[in-house]
């Protein structure tokens, strides 16, 4: 198939960017959706031109690195895929395909469809963990977790901290991420001694990276490729208010 | 089948008893030179069960005041160099931190998905340190250092203790108990799983204890940096030059140590199910600098993958070998029948892996049910794009066990399959094939984990240590995160102890690595030829895929050794490398991650010919049993190959292999 | 916002149960309007009641509203440059999505509704009518706009507490399991649909004749 994309461009972050459009023809339907960009960029290259930058490693849908909102959506259309998963027999012959990178303040254009996402690891840094130095760890059966709580926590430790929510979230907010933290740690009795200062601390600084608030319109959930449920956003405003209330 | 004659393997051997008696000279027609052998892997004496005790006892500890003044490099930020660097900054030393991609918790582990093996025995099944030990070095077909793997076995205990305690949710019974499964073949339930994501799961918990560290002040992290070269000064690793991704600045990061944890290098192959990123240049850059290289031709290649659709394919997906448990393999008999699969009635079928081994059928082990698949295909009885797959066919089980029972058990994996290939495989026979998935070798580190070159250690899949020809499901996470959470934190100490007479690092060798990279990144830019790095790159893959995979012969090997140097040379007379090295230059990157696999490659095959026996996953056609099995040759080869890169080519040093506990045996599975 | 809107949608429901007294006629309208002027009286000067409500009431409009238009204002400042392709709403949530062109309608339509009801300026009757008259003069089907009016109104009320309420649940992070999380939403939308019912009934019944 033959397909029209419009990709933003964008050199470096003090440029100011621009939409261009190109096409791509011979597009095969088994193509994954970033093969499609390989291919275009392939012959860029042989043409003298700047290939399309993105950001992808794994490209089975677990790094998290991949991502660009493909004609207004996080990662495309299909639900709980990320873009590298996302092939091209979902489109048509003589689509048109807008592609654009995150959209965020906290989430600065590298260049093209690259962004900065460090704001991710800085939230993760306020608190986003259990303190335990190498070797003092207790005997791993000393403390049973029930297994109901041990899937909980899974669910929400699956989040591959792509940003996605924040990209698809109407106020820019990353609660979804950070949600999905705090809710997998603190679902475990591991988690417990750290809870509270662990949820203050990191709603705090997701809030001081410039991330918007959060006002419950669930876009984020129904774009993230883990299905990171919506109830952690209530775990984290729950845990944050007992912290505040103290 | 065909059968080999031994004939050839014989000449082979003689061949290399004769290079042996002529000590230092040229060998396998001046591909590589025999150097000294090594003598000492640094590892204590006495009884297997103590000699890590009596290691860490005699460790030299360093006074915490220094700690702080002792500067630790650490290249990469998967389960190896996440850990490694956590427990560093959290014994106080300053460590500094890289990886490539735009966050530590991105790093390839992220993608591993079966599981982590570990000597708990909470199943009360049998199962023991000893245990894994000996499945371990058995399962590595006798090319793995007993000590070594012994000492996994036993802080594979305190891995999970150490898992749990961050908070990594393995998967747990009902009693709130962790659940294990086997794997592999084993017969011990060992194997702990979080999901079809531990991998993703246990890196998380390291690169959240790194985050910690980070907070703390303690660790540095260096995200979308690219270790480009090593500095040695006063015969010790020092430092390393990376370049900025993003801004294209060339920087120098000094050190007292530099631990390199840069992952594995099966993207050599192109395609293989490693992320698009992984590569050699950090191992390779080394090894030019001086550091061996251990048994680098040892490749695993995973049975069950789904296959490439077409050309513009950039890397294959892995899936669970558990799926033979119920799936038939089978191709058509006629070749070149391009017929729907349900167009083929029974007995126009091959199942090819029952037929030639009744015993276990599809069941026989990873290497075996690799090659059949090839030599179906090379027969031109390959099936879907390209001819290079042969089905998985659920219709039995399907009618056997009924569909809701295949979907449970199943369910994902088909999910999966259906999202990539756009087929519903309950209705029609997956597709699969082989595909590299790990590489065995590495950069070769003695006991302590320190390479031949002073002060540069390697930890994770970067070296060569732990598990021989061959690794075992669920084995490369726990060698992971044992060398970065307990053995390199205390055999580094012992280095550093001494670090205070390193003295200041040398100018000139700061400035000659320097110039390295930044030739290398100036000659890039400006061949400006008519091919890109990739398409040199799928070549590269295609020879080495072809003459170097899953069965090499002599006259294979010859002929990628012919090809590579050819490839090469227009490589960096005609590759087209667009933009400049300021700023994110992505097609840069990846030229420069290409030039180092052609070198590394002709060192692959070099190992791979000199090596005439078949042992795990390196298979030489020429030596095999009468049942296609590999045949090991014990006395020529139970040694592990140390090359040292020199500009005059290759010189291999051996490291005899004693076993003093597991009696060596031949496999079998018929 | 939470404690804003809690206090809003209890007016509500108070001023709703209090409308559907047109049903008991216009006495016990009359009556129940009197009597909020009234109530504490003599202990209090009429109307302290009445007037403290309508402070209380305007200070969380204006703190809602102030909330509302600092969280909009923050979103705009997370999210600098806006998308080029039209944003496709992937969470099926209506009435999220109209929380704050919803909530404007709404205050406009307050501005008028207090024109029309309480102060009487555009109300047929005028301001010194009894509130049952202004009430019946209000929806006579020649001002069958205005009723329509009240009825687009009422549906974005409806609407915006819908979503508002369930938003406030998760907001105080109420919703943490699945069961509670239904029932609770249940619960918003139940409470919106009977605020909406109990208001739009006044004005359809009077609309068609049935209270005169
Ligand atoms: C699909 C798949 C499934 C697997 N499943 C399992 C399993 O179930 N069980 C199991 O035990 N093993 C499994 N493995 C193997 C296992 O995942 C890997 O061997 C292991 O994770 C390697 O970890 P590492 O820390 O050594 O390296 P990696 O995780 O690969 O990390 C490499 C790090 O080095 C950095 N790096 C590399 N080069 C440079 C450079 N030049 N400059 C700067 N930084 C650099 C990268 O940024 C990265 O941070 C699987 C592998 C694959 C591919
Ligand atoms: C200019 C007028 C108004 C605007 C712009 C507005 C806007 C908003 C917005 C954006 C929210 C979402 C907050 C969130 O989801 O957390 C909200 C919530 C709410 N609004 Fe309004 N609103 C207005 C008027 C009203 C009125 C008049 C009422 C009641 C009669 C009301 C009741 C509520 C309630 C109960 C909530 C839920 C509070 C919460 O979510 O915590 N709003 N409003
Ligand atoms: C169709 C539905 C409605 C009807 C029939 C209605 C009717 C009335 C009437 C008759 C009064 C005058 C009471 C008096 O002066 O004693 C009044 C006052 C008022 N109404 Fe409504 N109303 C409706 C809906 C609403 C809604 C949805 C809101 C808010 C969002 C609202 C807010 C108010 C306010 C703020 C007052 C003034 C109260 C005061 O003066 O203290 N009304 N309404
Ligand atoms: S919550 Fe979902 S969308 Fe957000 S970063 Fe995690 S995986 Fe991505
Ligand atoms: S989309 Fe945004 S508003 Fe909240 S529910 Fe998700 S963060
Ligand atoms: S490339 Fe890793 S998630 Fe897409």
């Amino acid at each position: 198939m033959n397909l029209t994309l419009k990709i933003w461009r964008q050199n470096g972050s003090s440029d100011k960017g621009r939409m261009v459009t190109y096409r791509v023809d011979d597009v095969s339907p088994d193509m994954s959706f970033l093969e499609m960009l390989d291919v275009l960029n392939e012959r860029l290259i042989l043409e003298g031109d700047d290939p399309v930058a993105f950001d992808h490693d794994c490209r089975e849908g677990i790094c998290g690195m991949c991502g660009m909102v493909i004609n207004g959506v996080a990662h495309g259309e299909q639900k709980l895929t990320t873009t590298c998963q996302l092939h091209m027999r979902h489109f048509k012959d003589g689509d048109v395909i807008t592609i654009e990178p995150w959209r965020a303040a906290a989430f600065p254009v590298v260049k093209d469809l690259v962004v900065d996402r460090s704001a991710f690891d800085r939230i993760i840094q306020a608190g986003g963990f259990i303190s335990v130095p190498a070797g003092s760890a207790p005997e791993a059966h000393s403390v049973p977790v029930p297994k109901a709580d041990a899937d909980a926590a899974f669910d929400a430790a699956t989040c591959i901290g792509c940003g996605a929510c924040v990209a698809a979230c109407p106020n820019g907010s990353a609660s979804l991420f950070t949600a999905a933290k705090i809710t997998h740690l603190s679902l475990l009795p591991q988690g417990q001694p750290e809870r509270e200062s662990r949820a203050r601390a990191m709603v705090e600084q997701m809030d001081a990276e410039g991330f918007g608030g959060c006002t419950n319109t669930g876009e984020c959930t129904a774009v993230c490729p883990k299905g990171i449920p919506f109830d952690t956003i209530a775990q984290m405003n729950a845990d944050y208010l007992r912290a505040a209330s103290k | 089948m065909k059968f080999r004659r031994r004939a050839q393997q014989e000449n082979a051997q003689q061949e290399n008893a004769q290079q042996e008696n002529q000590g230092a000279e040229p060998a396998i027609a001046g591909h590589y030179r025999v150097g000294d052998p090594i003598r000492d892997t640094k590892a204590p004496e006495g009884p297997i069960e103590d000699r890590w005790d009596k290691r860490r006892f005699s460790a030299k500890l360093v006074n915490p005041v220094n700690k702080r003044k002792l500067t630790v490099i650490v290249v990469g930020t998967g389960l190896a160099g996440g850990s490694a660097a956590a427990t560093l900054g959290e014994l106080g030393y300053k460590v500094k931190s890289f990886c490539y991609q735009d966050s530590p918790r991105r790093a390839h582990s992220i993608a591993a998905q079966g599981g982590i093996n570990a000597a708990k025995n909470y199943r009360g099944d049998g199962d023991s340190v000893y245990r894994l030990f000996y499945d371990t070095v058995k399962g590595g077909d006798y090319r793995a250092r007993e000590s070594n793997v012994y000492r996994l076995a036993q802080v594979s205990v305190n891995i999970i203790d150490q898992a749990v305690a961050q908070g990594v949710p393995f998967a747990r019974e009902y009693g709130g108990l962790l659940d294990t499964r086997s794997f592999g073949g084993t017969q011990v339930s060992r194997t702990f799983y979080a999901r079809g994501q531990t991998g993703q799961q246990l890196l998380l918990g390291a690169y959240q204890a790194l985050e910690r560290q980070v907070a703390a002040g303690n660790v540095e992290v260096h995200t979308r940096h690219e270790m480009l070269e090593l500095v040695i000064s006063g015969g010790r690793a020092r430092g390393i030059v990376v370049r900025d991704m993003v801004t294209g600045e060339i920087e120098t990061h000094l050190a007292d140590a530099v631990v390199l944890a840069s992952g594995g290098y099966g993207n050599v192959f192109y395609l293989s199910t490693n992320a698009k990123g992984c590569n050699t240049t950090a191992i390779w850059r080394a090894h030019k600098k001086g550091a061996y290289f251990g048994n680098p031709c040892y490749t695993q290649i995973h049975p069950t993958c789904i296959p490439q659709s077409g050309d513009h394919q950039s890397k294959l997906t892995l899936m669970s070998e558990s799926l033979r448990n119920d799936g038939r393999v089978w191709v058509p008999k006629r070749k070149g029948d391009n017929r729907a699969p349900g167009d083929i009635p029974e007995d126009e079928r091959d199942y090819y892996l029952e037929r030639i081994y009744p015993a276990f059928g599809n069941l026989v082990p990873r290497d075996i049910a690799s090659r059949a698949a090839k030599n179906v295909c090379d027969e031109g009885r390959g099936v879907g794009p390209g001819g290079l797959g042969v089905y998985l066919d659920f219709a039995d089980a399907i009618r056997r066990l009924g569909r809701e029972a295949v979907e449970k058990k199943y369910g994902n994996l088909f999910e999966m399959y259906e999202r990539i290939t756009g087929e519903n495989p309950y209705e029609v026979p997956m597709r699969i094939y082989p595909a590299v998935h790990y590489t065995m070798g590495g950069l070769w580190v003695d006991y302590d984990l320190q390479s031949s070159i002073p002060g540069l250690f390697v930890v994770g899949e970067a070296n060569f240590s732990d598990h021989g020809a061959n690794r075992l499901g669920a084995s490369a996470l726990m060698q992971g995160l044992a060398d970065g959470y307990f053995v390199l934190p205390t055999t580094i100490g012992d280095y550093l102890a001494g670090a205070g007479s390193f003295g200041p690092v040398d100018e000139g060798d700061v400035a000659e690595a320097r110039k390295a990279v930044q030739d290398k990144i100036d000659k890039l830019l400006s061949v400006n030829g008519n091919r890109t790095a990739d398409s040199f790159h799928r070549e590269l893959g295609r020879i080495m895929w072809d003459y170097c995979g899953m069965e090499r012969t002599e006259e294979s090997l010859r002929k990628a050794l012919e090809r590579i140097p050819e490839l090469r040379e227009e490589f960096w007379n005609n590759v087209k490398v667009p933009g400049d090295a300021e700023g994110l230059n992505q097609a840069l990157e990846r030229a420069g991650r290409v030039a180092d696999f052609f070198e590394l490659a002709e060192l692959m095959c070099v190992d791979a010919l000199h090596r005439t026996e078949s042992c795990g996953g390196h298979f030489r056609a020429e030596s095999q049993d009468q049942d296609g099995e590999a045949l090991r040759d014990d006395e020529h080869f139970a040694y592990v190959a140390a090359w040292e890169w020199t500009p005059e080519g290759p010189v291999l040093h051996k490291e005899e292999l004693n076993y003093e506990y597991v009696k060596m045996t031949q496999r079998s599975y018929k | 916002m939470a404690v804003t809107g809690a206090v809003l949608v209890l007016f509500l429901i108070a001023h709703m149960l209090g409308n559907l007294k047109i049903f008991l006629g216009a006495d016990s309208f009359n009556h129940y309007a009197e009597w909020l002027r009234t109530v504490g009286s003599p202990a209090l000067p009429n109307r302290t009641v009445l007037t403290i409500t309508e402070i209380v009431l305007a200070v969380c409009v204006v703190l809602h509203m102030w909330a509302a238009v600092s969280l909009a204002r923050r979103a705009a400042k997370a999210r600098p440059v806006k998308y080029a392709a039209k944003r496709k709403s992937q969470a099926n949530g209506y009435a999220a999505r109209t929380m704050r062109w919803g909530g404007v309608i709404i205050v406009l339509f307050v501005v008028w509704h207090l024109l029309d009801m309480t102060f009487g300026t555009v109300n047929p009757e005028g301001g010194d009518a009894t509130p049952y008259a202004r009430m019946i003069a209000g929806f006579q089907p020649d001002r069958w706009w205005v009723a329509l009016f009240y009825l687009v109104a009422m549906v974005m009320v409806g609407l915006h507490l819908r979503h508002g309420m369930w938003s406030a649940f998760q907001s105080l992070g109420l919703t943490r399991r699945p069961q509670v999380r239904s029932t609770l939403q249940t619960t918003a939308v139940a409470v919106s649909a009977v605020l909406v019912i109990g208001f739009v009934a006044a004005p359809v019944c009077i609309l068609i004749g049935v209270v005169k």
